[in-house]
């Protein structure tokens, strides 16, 4: 009896060092959770614009451009990019009909959209814009909610194949602050007011629109820019 | 026939553990996942990782192993002792455990198209307490005349 009492006096002993030292490693991971903080009042030097206004996908010799102004926190951004976006992709941009230009307009009431921003601009360094774009989109549902989403930014980096130490130092700098505050003045100044915003052959469009929609203003686009027939 | 019920109740520490772990990386409480060259993240961070798209599944495991892990407890007290219902009472919800596992595998191989380690020591732990019931309530099963 005494010895079966003092085997489940042990086991209690063992039970209480596992919850220790299980508590003990879940406090620690939560004491190493990184922040990172994209300034938004930055001031914007030369340097955050020349050269860039926008990750560009599609050919150079297009005939009409369309600029899309962004969060990657908004929700109708998200339904956009996840379920219009490959079918444009596929009829407008591979077909070499659109040159097609991502601005960021990360809006103040969603916490992590600049964090996003910053995330993928870090990507971009690596070559890995438009599969981070992709990605961040894929899961906002995922990241959204979180109290601290930079740790899921870096999982997804790491999932594209983007070298995470140099991800996290690009991340740590916040070296793009500057020049997603440049995008989102550039948006406002030509009268962005919300997300997804675009701008098509110099019009601004201010609602969400289906792939249906931008590929017929393009081929108005592309019908105008053409060169009338000869008489 | 005790040591049964301690193997549940370390196990389901173990897994509570586990599941806690993925939870506080869902609200972004731990930065990144510590998991190796894997798919962790990949599914950690997928619509799957929610059910139906409303609750997490790391939650639901972080219950589903507390309410185990209490019940291991009150089955070791000595007046539980010669009971089989709290053996039955594992069986049953371990079992749902283990389907619930099974389908969570399916989804990582067949719909994420990647493993998770932590998903998978968890799924390994769930059939481990499954065995260990099924054991616990044979040895308590009242033996016929």
């Amino acid at each position: 009896m005494a010895q079966a009492q003092a085997g489940v006096n042990k086991f209690y002993l063992v039970l209480g060092l596992v919850a220790v030292a299980g508590v003990g490693l879940l406090w620690y991971l939560t004491g190493r959770s990184k922040t990172v903080s994209i300034p938004v009042d930055v001031t914007i030097l030369a340097a955050d614009t020349a050269g860039f206004r926008g990750y560009l996908l599609g050919s150079d010799t297009a005939k009409v451009e369309v600029s899309i102004y962004a969060d990657f926190q908004c929700p109708g951004c998200q339904q956009f990019e996840t379920i219009q976006f490959p079918t444009v992709r596929q009829q407008l941009i591979e077909t070499g009909l659109v040159r097609w230009r991502y601005r960021d307009f990360p809006l103040a009431m969603h916490p992590h959209a600049r964090v996003a921003a910053h995330a993928a601009a870090c990507a971009d360094e690596q070559g890995r814009f438009w599969p981070m774009h992709d990605a961040l989109y894929a899961s906002q549902s995922t990241w959204s909610p979180m109290r601290n989403a930079v740790g899921a930014f870096s999982d997804l980096a790491k999932s594209i194949g983007v070298e995470v130490s140099r991800y996290d130092e690009c991340m740590q700098s916040a070296k793009y602050a500057g020049r997603i505050q440049a995008s989102s003045a550039e948006g406002i100044k030509l009268g962005v007011t919300g997300t997804p915003n675009f701008l098509i052959g110099g019009r601004l469009y201010q609602d969400a629109m289906p792939s249906d929609s931008i590929r017929a203003i393009v081929m108005r686009a592309l019908t105008a820019a053409a060169p009338a027939p000869a008489q | 026939m005790t040591r049964s019920r301690m193997g549940m109740a370390l196990l389901c520490l173990t897994g509570l553990f586990v599941s806690l772990y993925l939870y506080l990386y869902k609200i972004g409480a731990i930065g990144t996942l510590a998991c190796g060259p894997g798919g962790c993240e990949t599914v950690q961070l997928s619509p799957q990782s929610r059910l139906l798209g409303v609750i997490e599944v790391s939650l639901i495991g972080v219950i589903g192993y507390g309410v185990m892990l209490l019940l291991a407890l009150l089955a070791l007290q000595p007046r539980f002792a010669g009971r089989s219902w709290p053996a039955t009472l594992l069986v049953l919800l371990s079992s749902g455990a283990v389907l619930f596992s099974a389908y969570l595998t399916y989804l990582e191989l067949f719909v994420i198209h990647a493993i998770c380690r932590w998903c998978v020591v968890s799924a390994l732990i769930i059939l481990a307490i499954f065995g260990l019931a099924w054991y616990d309530r044979r040895e308590r099963a009242p033996q016929p005349a």
